[in-house]
């Protein structure tokens, strides 16, 4: 008989398709596993919404699931649940030793371009904040690209959602 | 949900679905790599909404989001007229993204109002994705605002935003390019 902390486990093998430094745990995007009668559910909290891996995801947790000898059933949750405040200070940190600056911390109200454009955000590689925003779009939808004028290194940061 | 709720949230998809695939078009031809870049972002979050929109309606109706995406004859769909025009041109690209952000983040904080809590919390999570639409749409209007091209295609453009009980000849050659490869295969292919 399979235990949610044995599943939990497992999701944590599970590295996010886009990203493979951190997992699906650290990610976040696991809000609940409840197992009863063999029978695992998990509700999976979507990052952002057009995101083309979230399908791979929910097939890789449902897999890794068999893989324990239980029936899957991954409950997607539409809702305003998941955040980047979400991603564990583990997951922050695999992040930023691998060249993707960690979001900053959500506030009330939405970001704007002027915080995006401030110098605020430091640098994964040299630990600076002379930073530059150069794009508040990148290579997908969870990233934004900046440059550091002192090590002279264009950087991806994640965006705060 | 009741039909008129229903047919509110089909009209933000259709919108959603049509401005991302002209959003698309940028792709590869764009005037600045940032560009390209941006309205590839742009479009695929705006296809990602009108997804989760259409789940939410599908269930209701026993169909699927892909169903009402691309089962639907041109004339069944809801979208305004400004997303289904074909704009090459950056000052008018530019105008519609504002007029269409502008007027999208007042559906939105609708929405969020809503006493069905999967609609409020599904435009409050759409809301946040958005914000990030708004700011580039804002920053790029700033930029332009003196332009007297932009002034112009803002001008023509803005009638279009609440144009819904026509559509334009744009939107079915749209749909024959949108539901091409879905067509090519009989109803109930796995893909």
């Amino acid at each position: 008989m399979v235990t949610e902390a044995q599943v939990w486990d497992a999701l944590a093998e599970i590295p996010d398709p886009e990203i493979p430094v951190i997992s699906l745990v650290d990610l976040g995007v696991v809000r609940a596993v409840n197992v009863e009668d063999g029978q695992v559910r998990v509700d999976f909290t979507p990052t952002f919404l057009g995101c083309p891996a979230l399908e791979v995801m929910r097939d890789a947790m449902a897999d890794q699931i068999r893989a324990l000898g239980a029936e899957p059933q991954i409950n997607v949750c539409l809702d305003d649940s998941w955040s980047t405040d979400r991603i564990t200070p583990a997951g922050r940190e695999k992040l930023r030793a691998s060249g993707f600056a960690p979001p900053a911390p959500r506030e009330a109200a939405a970001p704007t371009l002027v915080q995006l454009q401030s110098n605020a955000h430091r640098c994964p590689y040299c630990g600076s904040t002379e930073t530059r925003l150069e794009n508040i779009f990148g290579p997908t939808p969870c990233r934004s690209l900046r440059y550091c004028a002192t090590c002279r290194q264009p950087f991806e940061q994640f965006k705060t959602i | 949900m009741n039909e008129l709720e229903q047919q509110l949230l089909l009209e933000i998809a259709d919108d959603e679905l049509i401005l991302g695939w002209r959003d698309s078009e940028w792709t590869g031809i764009a005037p600045l790599l940032e560009e390209d870049v941006a309205f590839s972002s742009i479009a695929q979050n705006e296809i990602g909404h009108a997804r989760a929109f259409y789940e939410l309606v599908a269930r209701e109706r026993g169909t699927t989001a892909d169903g009402l995406a691309f089962d639907r004859s041109p004339d069944e769909y809801r979208c305004a007229q400004l997303v289904e025009l074909r704009l090459l041109d950056w000052a008018q690209t530019i105008a519609r993204h504002y007029l269409y952000e502008e007027a999208d983040a007042i559906r939105l904080e609708r929405l969020k109002q809503s006493d069905d809590p999967e609609i409020a919390g599904l435009a409050a999570k759409i809301d946040r994705e958005e914000a990030y639409h708004r700011m580039h749409a804002q920053m790029w209007h700033d930029r332009l605002q003196d332009e007297p091209r932009y002034v112009a295609a803002l001008e023509e453009l803005r009638p279009l935003l609440n144009e819904r009980r026509e559509h334009t000849s744009e939107l079915p050659e749209l749909w024959e390019e949108m539901t091409m490869v879905r067509r090519s295969q009989p109803a109930g292919t796995k893909w």
